[in-house]
C-alpha cells in the first residue's frame, strides 16, 4: 500500500499540483496503520512509564549468614563463578557492616540500584547501558564493546565484566565473554508478572526482607510500605532516585 | 634567513633494521592481544575491583602526549614563534603517530574489539567516552590538514589558521580525556574538575618530552646537524610545563584535603597506600618532577645526555602519575555506608582493590608505544617531515622573531 502511495507521490511532483497532500498522506498513513496494529495487540506494547519497578530490602529482617538471595539468583540467571572471587561475576552479593561509633552490626544484599538517573547509562558511549521505561536498568549484550566505563561509574559496584567464557546459558538471561552485566529486576520474570527470584526466595524462606513492586501503584505492596516506614537510598547525596530502597540502615 | 630544506630520512638496511626491531614489539602486542582475548581478561591483572589496568595507563599517556606534541607546532603557527617553524612537521606527524598508539592499546583491550564498528555507528552523545571518539578522530584529521597546509606550498598561507584549529581541538581533545576522570561522581579520587586543565597541562610536559626524545633520536641516528640553540629552548620550556604540572598536581591534593570527607583518600594516596604512595612520591615527584627540574635548570642542563635523561623522567614520571590517578583511583574502596565499616562481603566492599600488573597488559602497553614510533620512523621516510639540518646557524636568524 504505502509503495503504491509512494510512486503515485512520484508521479504528482512531476504533474505539479497535489504533490505536498500526498506526500503527507504518504507519511501519515502507515504511522496510524502500526499505531493501530500496536493497539490490537496488547503484548507487544512496549513497556512504559507509567510503571517504576522498585525494591524495598529491610536490612532489619536480612538474616546473618543467609545467602538464599544470592543462590537463587544464580541459579535463575546462571552466573555461577569459576572460583576466581576477584575476577567471578557477582549480580547480588551480601554485604556485613558494623557501625564504626556503636559497634551495631547489620547485613544487607547490594543489586544494581536501578536508578532513575544512571552514571551507568550517562557514561557508556555505545548505549548499550541503558533504561527501560519502567526504570529497569539493563545492558543490550550485542553492542557492549566492553570498555567498563560504566563500572568506572557505578558508585555501587553493582556491575560485573564477564572475564572468561560462557557455558550452559539459561536462555531469558543472555549473558557474553567481554561484556558487562548486572542484576536485571529478573527482567524475563517481571515481564510476566512475577517477581525476581531473590525476593521470591527471601519470601520463601520466611525472611520477608525484599519487596518488590510498582512504586507508582500507590496501591502496591511496596509504596504502602515506603509510604509507612522511613527508608533511604544508598548515596543519596548523589541524588540519583535509586529503585532500591532500605530500611534500618 | 636561510631557507629550511626538508628530506625524508634515508632508506636501505638501516631503516629496515630499525622499522623490524620496534616491529618485534608491536608483534608482541599484537600477540599479548590476542591472548587476552581469547582467554577472557582473567588472565590479566585486572578483575571487577580495579576495570582498568596498565593498558589504560600506557593509552591514556600517549592520548595525552599526543596532543602535547603538537605544542611545538602551535608555538610556531599559533604564537608565531619563528624557531619551532622547522620542528612543526614533525610535532604534527608525532600528535598523530601517538595518538594511533594510544588509541590501538585503548581498542585492544576492549573486551569486545571487534566491535569497534559499534563504537564508530552507535553515540550515547552524553558520554564523554562518546564526545572523546569524535574528537580523537577529528584530532587526526585536523593535524592532517594542517600538516598538509604545512607542507604543500601552495597551502602555506593558510597554515596559521589550520594551525590555530588545531591548537583550540586539541585543548579540547585533553579537556575531554581528564574529564572521563573528572566527572565520574562515584569515586573519591575524582569527581574534580581540575582533572581537566591538569590532563592539559600534563600533555604540555608529556608531549615535549616524547617529542624532544624523538628529535635527539631521529637526528643522532640519521646523522642529520642538530644545534644546542634549539634543545636549549626546547629544555627550558620543559621545565615550566613539568613545574606547572606539579602546581596542578599540588591544588589537587590541598583542594581534597581541605574538606574532612576527602581525607581518607587522600590519606590512602600520600601516606598509606602503599605501591601507590610509594609512585607518587619516587617516582612521579621526586624522579619525574623535582629531579628533572634540577637537571634541567642545573649545569646539567647544558648536556644533550643529561636532557635526554630528563625526558626520559619526566615520561617515567607521567606514566607513574597515570597509574596512581587510573589504578589507585580505582583502588581506594568506595564510600557507599558513611559511618559504617564493611565487616564481610564476597565483593570485596570497603577493601583496597587488589591488582598485579600482568606481563600481556604491559607487552600490550609497549605495543602501543612501538607502533607509535614504528609509525614515525616510517612518516619521516615517506614524506619530508625532518629539515636536513638543524644546527645553530640553520635556526638562529629565525630567533630574531620575524615571520617566515
Amino acid at each position: 500500500m504505502s509503495e503504491d502511495t509512494g510512486i503515485d507521490v512520484y508521479r504528482r511532483r512531476f504533474l505539479g499540483n497535489t504533490a505536498k497532500a500526498a506526500a503527507g498522506l504518504a507519511v501519515v498513513t502507515p504511522a496510524v496503520f502500526l499505531h493501530e496494529v500496536g493497539q490490537a495487540r496488547p503484548a507487544d506494547q512496549p513497556v512504559t512509564s507509567q510503571v517504576r519497578w522498585g525494591m524495598l530490602i529491610d536490612s532489619g529482617k536480612c538474616a546473618d549468614g543467609c545467602d538464599d538471595c544470592v543462590t537463587a539468583c544464580k541459579t535463575e540467571n546462571g552466573w555461577t563463578g569459576h572460583n576466581r572471587p576477584l575476577s567471578d561475576p557477582q549480580w547480588i552479593r551480601k554485604v556485613k557492616l558494623r557501625d564504626k561509633e556503636t559497634g551495631y552490626t547489620q547485613t544487607l544484599p547490594m543489586l544494581c540500584q536501578h536508578c532513575e538517573y544512571p552514571p551507568c547509562v550517562d557514561v557508556c558511549p555505545t548505549g548499550a547501558s541503558f533504561k527501560r521505561a519502567d526504570g529497569i536498568v539493563l545492558v543490550d549484550k550485542h553492542i557492549c564493546i566492553g570498555c567498563r566505563y560504566c563500572m568506572m561509574a557505578c558508585p555501587y559496584k553493582a556491575r560485573s565484566f564477564v572475564h572468561e567464557d560462557i557455558h550452559d546459558q539459561k536462555p531469558y538471561a543472555p549473558r557474553g565473554k567481554g561484556t558487562v552485566e548486572s542484576c536485571t529486576f529478573c527482567v524475563q520474570r517481571v515481564d510476566s508478572n512475577r517477581t525476581p527470584a531473590c525476593v521470591e526466595a527471601c519470601t520463601a524462606h520466611n525472611h520477608g526482607a525484599m519487596v518488590f513492586g510498582d512504586m507508582n501503584d500507590p496501591d502496591s505492596e511496596i509504596s504502602r510500605q515506603l509510604e509507612q516506614y522511613s527508608s533511604r537510598q544508598i548515596r543519596g547525596d548523589l541524588q540519583l532516585n535509586t529503585g532500591v530502597r532500605y530500611r534500618g540502615i | 634567513m636561510k631557507a629550511i630544506d626538508f628530506k625524508e630520512i634515508d632508506g636501505g638496511l638501516p631503516f629496515y633494521l630499525l622499522v623490524g626491531a620496534i616491529g618485534v614489539f608491536i608483534l608482541a602486542g599484537l600477540g599479548a592481544a590476542y591472548y587476552m582475548e581469547h582467554n577472557g581478561h582473567w588472565v590479566t591483572g585486572m578483575n571487577n575491583q580495579i576495570v582498568w589496568g596498565t593498558p589504560h595507563v600506557f593509552a591514556v599517556f600517549l592520548i595525552v602526549a599526543a596532543s602535547g606534541a603538537l605544542n611545538v607546532a602551535s608555538i610556531g603557527s599559533v604564537f608565531g614563534k619563528a624557531m619551532y617553524k622547522p620542528l612543526a612537521r614533525l610535532s604534527g606527524l608525532l600528535a598523530i603517530t601517538l595518538l594511533v598508539g594510544g588509541l590501538a592499546v585503548l581498542v585492544l583491550d576492549l573486551g569486545h574489539p571487534d566491535r569497534l564498528i559499534v563504537a564508530m555507528t552507535y553515540y550515547n552523545f552524553k558520554s564523554i567516552f562518546a564526545w572523546n571518539i569524535m574528537l580523537y578522530t577529528g584530532f587526526m584529521g585536523i593535524v592532517a590538514v594542517y600538516l598538509w597546509m604545512m607542507m604543500e606550498r601552495k597551502m602555506n598561507p593558510y597554515t596559521k589558521i589550520a594551525g590555530f584549529g588545531a591548537f583550540i581541538w586539541r585543548l579540547v581533545l585533553t579537556t575531554g580525556t581528564g574529564s572521563i576522570f573528572g566527572f565520574i561522581v562515584a569515586r573519591q579520587a575524582y569527581d574534580a574538575a581540575i582533572m581537566a586543565p591538569m590532563f592539559v597541562i600534563m600533555s604540555f610536559s608529556f608531549g615535549l618530552a616524547i617529542f624532544i626524545l624523538v628529535l635527539m633520536g631521529l637526528y643522532s641516528w640519521s646523522g642529520r646537524p642538530l644545534g644546542d640553540a634549539i634543545l636549549i629552548r626546547l629544555k627550558n620550556l620543559l621545565g615550566v610545563f613539568i613545574a606547572a604540572v606539579f602546581y596542578f598536581v599540588v591544588v589537587y591534593h590541598l583542594t581534597n584535603l581541605y574538606g574532612t570527607e576527602n581525607h581518607g583518600v587522600e590519606r590512602f594516596l600520600l601516606l598509606d597506600g602503599g605501591v601507590y604512595t610509594e609512585l607518587f612520591w619516587i617516582v612521579q615527584i621526586g624522579l619525574g618532577s623535582v629531579l628533572p627540574l634540577i637537571l634541567l635548570y642545573g649545569p646539567a642542563g647544558k648536556s644533550r645526555l643529561w636532557i635526554g635523561i630528563s625526558c626520559l623522567l619526566v615520561i617515567i614520571g607521567g606514566l607513574a602519575q597515570m597509574y596512581v590517578i587510573i589504578i589507585g583511583g580505582q583502588a581506594y574502596p568506595m564510600e557507599m555506608f558513611p559511618g559504617k565499616e564493611v565487616i564481610e562481603s564476597s565483593f570485596y566492599d570497603g577493601m583496597v582493590g587488589y591488582y598485579s600488573p600482568s606481563l600481556p597488559e604491559f607487552v600490550l602497553g609497549i605495543g602501543g608505544v612501538a607502533l607509535a614510533l614504528a609509525a614515525t620512523v616510517v612518516g619521516t621516510r615517506v614524506l619530508r617531515f625532518l629539515p636536513v639540518s638543524l644546527a645553530d646557524d640553520m635556526i638562529e636568524p629565525y630567533q630574531s622573531g620575524a615571520d617566515a
